[in-house]
Formats: structure tokens, sequence, C-alpha cells
């Protein structure tokens, strides 16, 4: 009964609840930080370890997802076929040398679903730089759909779909975004 | 050379100038105070067909740079041409036009052979840099007369013939102007979209043929329709959605609209207001809309034509490659599955070639290789039509374990010891009437069929000058997959397109060959593997028969 409830103790709780918020959007927006840095390090190993076993780590166009169209650019349905593409990249795809930025802002944590994952969206901007060129290109610019779990306490990433408004891909997507 | 028919002296009229070809080489016909003259027909200083220009008291103004030549010497008048054209001697023999390619006019006219035409260097020494270059554009000047800077452009193919290709081919804009006009508004069949793209009656897409943007739709009767994204009023590109359903196509700027079968179906205002203004009494709707394009669709694969001189689509493609194309499209409704879109800064025939050139495959694809999907020794075909236009790359699938030792030392991709963590990726559901478990499918000029084990796509080249193209993929199903069938072909996926295991290094290689052309210009590549097939279909892998057979095929449509 909400009538009967002490003030302060309302104002407690409110602020309790504000402060758990803060705390997890914090923790997500460090973690979307450290994401960012081990792709911008090409650091592939590092990158992996941030997804659950049964992760799904897929890239398509907005014009697809919109549509409801499945067909992505990077298709990953689990762990091992994240391990498979970060070893693809390392030791068999060839491709010119490049630098990449990410920049993650904008996040929103969405809350939590039945099974205590939580939803969030994030936008990012991918820059890239060819060593033959002055300029750092806007290589993508999308938003990233996510789905995190925690695990032995730390946040994993459950689903990451990589939403992308720049339909055309300046010759190709070398490194994961 | 002899005297050849070159045209009837019917179609010639007074002060006017025709273009014609005898054999490979393009002439132009004048006819001034009643005379006959011919020369070349490409204008001296750009690949400029000179029939298109403006004769004028004497003279022949090239129609694109307005370069001014003498009719009856040849003689370059003005700039930017700096040579002259070459002329021809003529006879007239009742209605023919006759000419000989290998006597100049002004020999002829003047019986006296000291007196070459002032401007016309006599050196016997001046020759065509290339052979059987019929459209080369001129001669080179005799380099003791030092004249000043040329900028003359000589499309001559090298004299080692096709085994050799000039940069000129993927890097000039008059080159790549010629190819819209003779390749894709030719009589080409260019793919546009897939039917299951266009379920309903009223969807469309927007499409391009060769670089020019046009939209497909479906009518109420169910038919296919193709014409340019062009209004008929003010040039507006007035389709601006990537799909979409519609009653009707309505510009934007002007409110003129369109029916779905491509019609101009309203003009606001056409009568005026309050009986003022408005467009002439004599105006009719029926003579103006957009450009509509020749349709043909196979299998649920929509093509459109600019020419209604194009053969039928069946005999467009021949038997056997008709065969595959069957072999992928197999009846079964397909099942859009999606799209990417990417650039590719490279000229569009590098990749043409790059499905017609198994021999990288084994060497640039080292995940291939690892994974025995293609190694040098696999059962595999290069097939060619018989024009060169079109070409199958097809591969059996192995086990990698059959590659020799002698192999692998060759293919410094191979590595030994890799495996995947999930290997669904590689596994091949045979569902297809074919022994291969790869085909790639060029179909000239804009289209590649991507069956690669189970991921199907399509690859729609939309040219954008000499050094770039946009790549349009569609993916497809088919309407009968499971949920699992689906995901398989999603999981196979990531070996193609702009962020696939091999799309990425097909799409850099390709980058790669342009910057070196762009950087260090005007040579040429070596394209000399397996010289005991000239040109065409080959077994082996090592091999660029198919291109060479591609560039015989290019000449041909270019006259060059």
């Amino acid at each position: 009964m909400v009538a009967t409830m002490p003030r302060a103790a309302t104002t407690e709780d409110a602020r309790a609840a504000k402060l758990e918020a803060m705390l997890l959007h914090h923790e997500i927006e460090t973690f979307n930080t450290r994401y960012a840095a081990a792709l911008d390090e090409q650091r592939l190993d590092d990158w992996i370890g941030m997804f659950t076993d049964d992760a799904l780590y897929v890239v398509v166009s907005r014009e697809n997802f919109d549509r409801g169209l499945p067909a992505g650019l990077i298709y990953c349905e689990n762990k091992a076929m994240i391990r498979d593409r970060a070893f693809a990249l390392k030791e068999t795809t060839m491709f010119a040398p490049r630098y990449l930025r990410h920049l993650i802002g904008n996040l929103a944590v969405l809350g939590e679903d039945q099974r205590g994952s939580i939803k969030a969206t994030a936008n990012y901007v991918l820059m890239q730089v060819l060593f033959d060129r002055p300029d750092a290109k806007l290589h993508q610019v999308g938003v990233y759909r996510d789905l995190f779990r925690r695990e032995g306490g730390e946040l994993k990433l459950a689903e990451r779909r990589c939403v992308y408004d720049s339909l055309l891909i300046d010759n190709a997507m070398c490194l994961p975004v | 050379m002899a005297w050849q028919k070159a045209a009837a002296l019917s179609e010639l009229s007074e002060g006017g100038v025709i273009g014609v070809h005898v054999g490979a080489t393009p002439i132009a016909l004048y006819q001034l105070d009643g005379v006959v003259y011919a020369t070349h027909g490409i204008c001296t200083h750009a690949m400029a067909i000179l029939a298109d220009g403006f004769v004028e008291d004497g003279k022949i103004e090239c129609p694109l740079h307005q370069a001014l030549f003498d009719i009856k010497s040849g003689k370059a008048l003005s700039g930017p041409a700096t040579e002259d054209l070459r002329t021809f001697a003529v006879k007239i023999d009742g209605d023919d036009v006759l000419i000989d390619l290998d006597v100049a006019a002004a020999s002829e006219v003047t019986a006296a052979p000291a007196a070459p035409n002032a401007g016309t260097p006599a050196s016997d020494t001046a020759r065509p840099r290339g052979a059987s270059n019929g459209g080369a554009a001129s001669e080179m000047q005799d380099p003791a007369m030092s004249a000043p800077l040329s900028i003359t452009k000589h499309y001559a193919w090298p004299a080692e013939g096709l085994s050799r290709i000039p940069d000129w081919v993927y890097t000039d804009q008059t080159i790549y102007e010629r190819e819209v006009d003779k390749i894709f508004h030719g009589p080409t069949w260019n793919f546009v979209a897939l039917e299951c793209e266009l379920p309903k009656s009223g969807d469309f897409v927007r499409s391009n043929v060769g670089p020019t943007p046009v939209v497909v739709s479906r009518a109420n009767d169910g038919s296919i329709h193709v014409f340019e994204n062009r209004c008929a009023h003010r040039a507006a590109e007035f389709c601006r959605e990537l799909s979409g359903n519609v009653s009707e196509f309505v510009c934007p700027y002007h409110q003129w609209s369109y029916d779905l079968k491509g019609n101009l179906a309203g003009v606001p205002f056409c009568r005026g207001v309050a009986g003022k203004g408005g467009m002439p009494a004599d105006f009719e709707t029926a003579e103006h809309g957009p450009r509509r394009l020749k349709v043909a669709s196979h299998r649920g694969v929509v093509f459109a034509s600019y020419s209604d001189q194009v053969e039928p689509f069946a005999d467009y493609l021949g038997p056997e490659v008709l065969r595959e194309f069957e072999a992928t499209f197999d009846g079964r409704p397909l099942k859009l599955l999606g799209h990417y879109r990417h650039t590719l800064p490279g000229n569009w025939k590098l990749y043409h070639e790059n499905l017609r050139d198994p021999y990288h495959a084994t060497l640039l694809h080292t995940f291939l290789v690892t994974f025995g999907l293609l190694v040098a020794g696999n059962k595999s075909l290069m097939l060619m039509d018989p024009k060169g236009r079109h070409g199958v790359m097809a591969s059996a699938k192995s086990d990698g374990k059959s590659v020799t030792a002698d192999a692998k030392k060759e293919m410094r991709a191979y590595k030994e010891n890799m495996t995947l963590a999930d290997p669904r990726m590689m596994t091949f559901f045979p569902e297809f009437d074919s022994p291969w478990s790869v085909t790639m499918s060029t179909i000239w000029p804009n289209l590649i069929i991507q069956r690669e084990m189970n991921t199907l796509g399509i690859r729609h080249i939309v040219p954008n000058g000499p050094h770039e193209f946009i790549m349009k993929w569609t993916m497809f199903g088919f309407a009968g997959d499971d949920e699992e069938m689906t995901r398989h072909r999603l999981r196979q996926g990531n070996l193609m397109g702009p962020a696939g295991f091999l799309g990425i290094e097909d799409n850099e290689a390709i980058k790669f060959v342009q910057d070196g052309m762009q950087r260090v210009p005007d040579k040429e590549h070596l394209v000399m593997l397996d010289p005991a097939v000239a040109a065409g279909s080959s077994e082996s892998l090592i091999s660029e028969a198919a291109i060479r057979a591609m560039y015989q095929h290019w000449r041909a449509e270019m006259g060059l």
C-alpha cells in the first residue's frame, strides 16, 4: 500500500535503485570501452573472451534488419565461430594493414529480461586509416543491439547485433566491429 | 588490300557524314560538292566517332572536343587534336562507294606519288603500335619532326596479342564511356533483380543497368517492367527507396506520375489553370515517358536490355552456361535472405577476371586451401561459352588430405593442422544436380552467380567510372528451406561478401591492382598462363585462357 509507506523510505529506495542503475550503466560503458580497445589494438583473443559460449555475434545492415532479412556481413552463432573468425583473420586472410578506431556512445540500458539478461543499445562509429592515405575515413556507423549476461560476476555479451546504417561498405570490412 | 565496299552512294547526302566499318576499321564518309571522301572514323585526339560530328566548309568537327580536320587531306586544323586524320582513296562504282584502306586519298587524286599532303608525314616507318587494331586512333608521329607534346591517346593493343592487356583497358575514361554505350547499353542481357524481391503487384526495386539507374516493378497483371529512373520532365531520379510497394510512381519535383509499367500517366496542370498556361495543346503523354527496356526472366532471375536486337536469353547464355545456370536455379522458388553492398576501387572487369582466374584461388585464398575447398589438383573446370562472354569456374570439394607434398610446397598459403572450432561452416549438403560443389558463374556483363557449396548469392556489378564499381549482393535460399538450412546458408556466408574470409581478399587484391596501375601507369598486364589453350575453356586451374577469351570478346564488342 503506497499510501502507508513512509516518505523517507521511498526516497531511499528510489535513490538506491538509481544508484544501481548508474552502476550498471557505468559497468556496461566500461565494458564497451574495453571492447573498443581490444579491437582498436587488434587483440582479437581478448575480444573473443568478451562473449559467452553461446553468444550470437552478427553484423547486419539496417536495410536487412528493418525488413527482417537475416543475411549479414558476419554471422557467428556461438563463441566457436567467433574464435574461427579471429583465427582466420589472424592466420589466413590477406588484407592491407590498417588502423581502426571505435567510438561507442549513447548507451541506453533498456532493462532485464526474465532470464536476467540485460538489454542495452549503444551507437558506434568506426574510423579506418589506411597507411597511404591522409584521412581517417568513416568506415561504419551503426548501433549495437546487445544482450549482456553475468558469468562469475563478470559481464559478457550473450548477443551483439551490429546494425549498420552505412549501407555501402568501403571495399571490405576486414576486422570486426 | 584492294577496293572494298564501304556504303551505298544513296546513303550519303550532300554536306553530310556517315559512319561505316570496312572490316574492323571505322570509317567516316563525306560528300562535298558531289565528291565522296573517306577518313578514319575516330578522332586522333580521343575515342570519339567523327560521324557524330559536324561538317562545315569542308571540315569535320569532332563531337567530343571540337577538334577540326580538313576532310580532303585529313589535316588537323585546330586543337585539341595534333595528329592528322588518315584518309582513304575512294572510287564510285554504280551505287557502290568503294575505298582502299591502304591508299590515302591524295595519292589517288594526284597521280604523282612524290607529293604527299601537307601535314601528312611521308615516313613509311610510321605505323600503329600494335597489330590488329582496327579502332586504333592514329599512327605515331615521326619523332624526327619533333612535334609538340602530343596528347593523342593510342588505343592500340600490344603486338603480342591477347597474352597482354594494356592498362588503358582499366583506367581510361573514354574507354569506360564506350563500354557503357557498347556493352551495358548494347546487345547484352543485364541482371536487374530476382523475382522473389517483387512477389506482389506494385512491388519495386531500385536497380541499375551498367551505371544507369532503373526501376524494376511488377504491374497489376503480374508482368515485370524495367525503365530508367529519370523523370521525362526535368530528369529527376524520381524513385528514391531501395525497394517497396506503390500503386504508381510520382516524381516529387512536379508530381509527374508514372504507372507500374513506366508509362507517363499524369502531368499536373497539363491544360493550365483557367485557360492559361499549361502544356501545348498537342502534348501527348504517350510520347513522353522514361526509356523502357526489354525484359527477360528465367527461373526467377530478371534481366533487362537496351537493345531490341539482343538474342533470346537462352541463346545468349549458350547451352553449357545455361546448364550451370539451371543447376543453381533448379526450379525451386527462391527465398530472399538479404543484401549487402560495397564499393570496390577497381575497374569492373577485374571482378570478371578474378572469377575467370582459377590460378589465384589456390594462391591467395589460404582459407580455401587449408580446408580443402579448392586446391591445385582438385577436380575442377574453367568453362567458357564459345563467344568468351560468360564463364563458370567449377570445382569439387576434397578433404585436403589429397594434397601432395609438392603441391603444398608451391602453395605458400598451405598451412598444416589448422582446424575450425565449429567445422559446420564447411559442410556441404549436396542439393544440386551437378558434379560440382562450387560454381562461380560470370554472366556478361554485370552478373556473378555464387554457388559456394550451400551459400547462394547474386553479385550485381554497377560500374561507376573506370576506377570504381559498386557491388550489390542479393543472398538467397529456397522457399522449402527449413530453419536449420537457412542458418547453414548464413553460416557459410561468412566465406563471402565484403567481410568474408575469401571476399575480403578478392576485394583487396583488386584494389591493389588498380592502385598499381594508377601509381605506375601506362604499362600492361601479363596473362600468359596455359598457352596450349589460346582462349577459352581449360581443365587446368593454372590457366588464364578464360581471361584471354573474355578480352577477345570485349575487343570485338568495343571495336578495338
